[in-house]
């Protein structure tokens, strides 16, 4: 009973650990820009895929995955820089537009270039489980949890500590403020889009070795992502880890107890829920956009 | 003579002659396809580009349509025409139930939540194997009335056609009419809708309702038509061709939407060429037309003739 529950709670953890980057690199765009990226889930499908295939042509791993990471910063300032800065202040539907077609083209080259087959990264450091009361926890998850929980402090002191991640938050607080004080705001934009496509492709590169990575892992990612930003509240750093886990351990416990084939249903039915009855999500500003 | 009403004419004379052009049964295929895709592409733009609501879900209703007609039709031995107007109703039932809920929503927030339903309702259609035979598909009966069966690719040329004529007007009649007033002042400013005495909620309920029927009847017709059914036509690559449609041609123009819809359909045919491109380019096509066109091909030019009449 217990150890079953615990065994759902640790994949819950470990796919939320993932969600949750994802949500704090939507976050990141949304503050600074009001931009929805649905391209953030290339990200992550570009992060998995070039650390897989650059392992399999031989590569080390530590020099793979930073040159995964790599790939989609350049990934990501491409679309701010080709694709959001031309588009200036463009309506919400437009952004919304431009971002789905930028993520329709990343997939479409990694397709044309990588091709169509699933690829799997090795563990970092083996497959042994460990066991802990009667539940096992495989190695690679204590990687992605713990990798994750470094990311979320270094953003932690980034912002609380550094010039730059100040300026990043006085952009996301008031723009034209932002801007009076000296703050180059299209610089803060592209920051942001660098920093989130290697959240993302953190992400990705973690969970490579768990689930398979293929050019269409991208859509589903970055919706949950998506899902679980809103679930904490667009916007909110520390919502966006909340409902990155909440989303994964709710996941987790529906393919357990209720169903596997509505797992993935789940965050859609949660997001429903949550934009009807508190569209702020559960730490979102109150300034809402409802009518 | 109104412009639209000579732009309707226009395009009445064209699907009557077209058929002479049309060599054999692939270009009436393509045809085909382009009027179907027309005639949700029109209604979809009464909701996205009349009103500014966006829907990235309209597939999902497309395919309740779809699987309606197919389910009841081949399961249950329903007469097609019965099957069709049940998926119609099931769809209006629930585009009224939650387009309330929905349409409080604005900008982002309306994306995602048209999103998440239309993501809800494909997996619904995925996972339940023993009606809809999941990613496998499942054959589609023929459509028949009063004994009559439609079969044929210009049998259903003429019934598309007629659909297409039918929504089209019906469309530019709404536009003009005082209710397509108040769904454009809805677009312009909510506010100022609702202090000039517009029901602002009802007048969004009625346009998703209408917006969400019409696809879906249209998913029953490609249903019968194209006699076989996979969840991808739920799916949400499927919403994204429909609101790609909107924009190309134009946000609030229903020629537009035609346009686009025409453009769209033909773009894969032309594109297999390049094999595995497709996705890149049609990407492409969406970023560059929202930055250097945002507002789609048709307005676009219209002010730019207009200009010069000027």
């Amino acid at each position: 009973m217990l150890s079953e529950l615990l065994q759902f709670l640790f994949s819950g953890l470990t796919v939320g650990a993932m969600y949750a980057l994802a949500a704090v690199g939507f976050s990141l765009i949304y503050s600074a820009s009001g931009v929805i990226n649905f391209a953030q889930g290339e990200f992550i499908m570009l992060g998995g895929m070039s650390a897989a295939l650059l392992v399999q042509a031989g590569v080390p791993l530590p020099l793979a995955i930073t040159l995964a990471i790599l790939v989609a910063v350049v990934a990501g300032l491409i679309v701010e820089k080709l694709a959001i800065e031309p588009a200036g202040n463009a309506e919400v539907v437009t952004l919304v537009i431009i971002t789905i077609g930028a993520s329709l083209t990343l997939r479409g080259l990694v397709e044309v270039f990588l091709g169509k087959g699933n690829h799997a990264l090795p563990a970092f450091s083996g497959e042994e489980p460990i066991a802990i009361l009667g539940a096992t926890l495989m190695p690679q998850s204590l990687w992605v949890m713990g990798v994750t929980l470094v990311v979320v402090v270094a953003l932690a002191l980034f912002f609380g500590r550094t010039t730059l991640g100040k300026a990043v938050l006085a952009t996301s607080c008031n723009k034209l403020a932002a801007q009076l004080v000296g703050v180059n705001t299209r610089f803060v934009l592209l920051l942001a889009f660098g920093l989130s496509a290697a959240l993302g492709a953190v992400g990705g590169i973690l969970v490579a070795p768990m689930t398979y990575t293929s050019y269409d892992a991208g859509i589903m990612m970055g919706l949950k992502g998506f899902v679980a930003a809103a679930l904490g509240g667009l916007g909110s750093g520390v919502g966006a880890i909340v409902g990155g886990l909440l989303l994964g351990i709710v996941e987790a416990m529906t393919a357990g107890y209720i169903s596997s084939a509505y797992k993935d249903a789940m965050p859609f039915v949660l997001i429903l829920l949550i934009l009807f009855f508190l569209p702020q999500g559960i730490f979102g500003k109150k300034t809402t956009d409802r009518v | 003579m109104k412009p639209t009403t000579r732009g309707f004419l226009f395009l009445a004379f064209v699907l009557a002659v077209l058929p002479l052009a049309l060599p054999n049964a692939y270009y009436y295929d393509l045809a085909i396809r382009m009027a179907i895709n027309a005639t949700i592409a029109v209604g979809l733009n009464l909701l996205v580009g009349y009103t500014g609501q966006i829907s990235l879900g309209h597939a999902g209703f497309f395919g309740i349509g779809a699987y309606a007609s197919a389910i009841l039709t081949s399961r249950y031995g329903l007469p097609s025409a019965l099957a069709m107007g049940l998926g119609a109703a099931a769809t209006a039932a629930l585009a009224f139930v939650v387009a309330r809920p929905i349409l409080k929503l604005k900008g982002n927030y309306l994306a995602m939540a048209t999103l998440g339903l239309g993501i809800i309702l494909s997996m619904v259609i995925v996972n339940e194997t023993e009606f809809t035979g999941g990613p496998d598909g499942m054959p589609v009966d023929a459509f028949s009335l009063f004994g009559l069966q439609i079969a044929g690719e210009q049998a259903w040329y003429g019934v598309v056609a007629v659909l297409l004529l039918f929504v089209t007007r019906g469309a530019l009649n709404l536009i003009d009419a005082p209710a397509g007033r108040a769904l454009q002042a809805i677009h312009g400013s909510e506010v100022a809708a609702r202090v000039a005495g517009i029901d602002v909620p009802s007048f969004k309920v009625r346009v998703f309702v209408l917006s969400a029927v019409i696809a879906s009847v249209m998913g029953s017709v490609t249903a019968h038509y194209v006699g076989f059914l996979t969840p991808g036509v739920a799916g949400f690559f499927h919403s994204i061709e429909l609101i790609t449609m909107v924009v190309l041609g134009g946000m609030a123009s229903v020629f537009g939407s035609i346009l686009g819809a025409v453009v769209l359909t033909l773009l894969p045919q032309l594109l297999s060429a390049f094999e595995g491109w497709e996705t890149v380019i049609f990407g492409l096509i969406l970023m560059l037309t929202m930055i250097f066109l945002p507002r789609g091909i048709v307005p676009t030019l219209r002010l730019k003739f207009a200009g010069r009449a000027a």
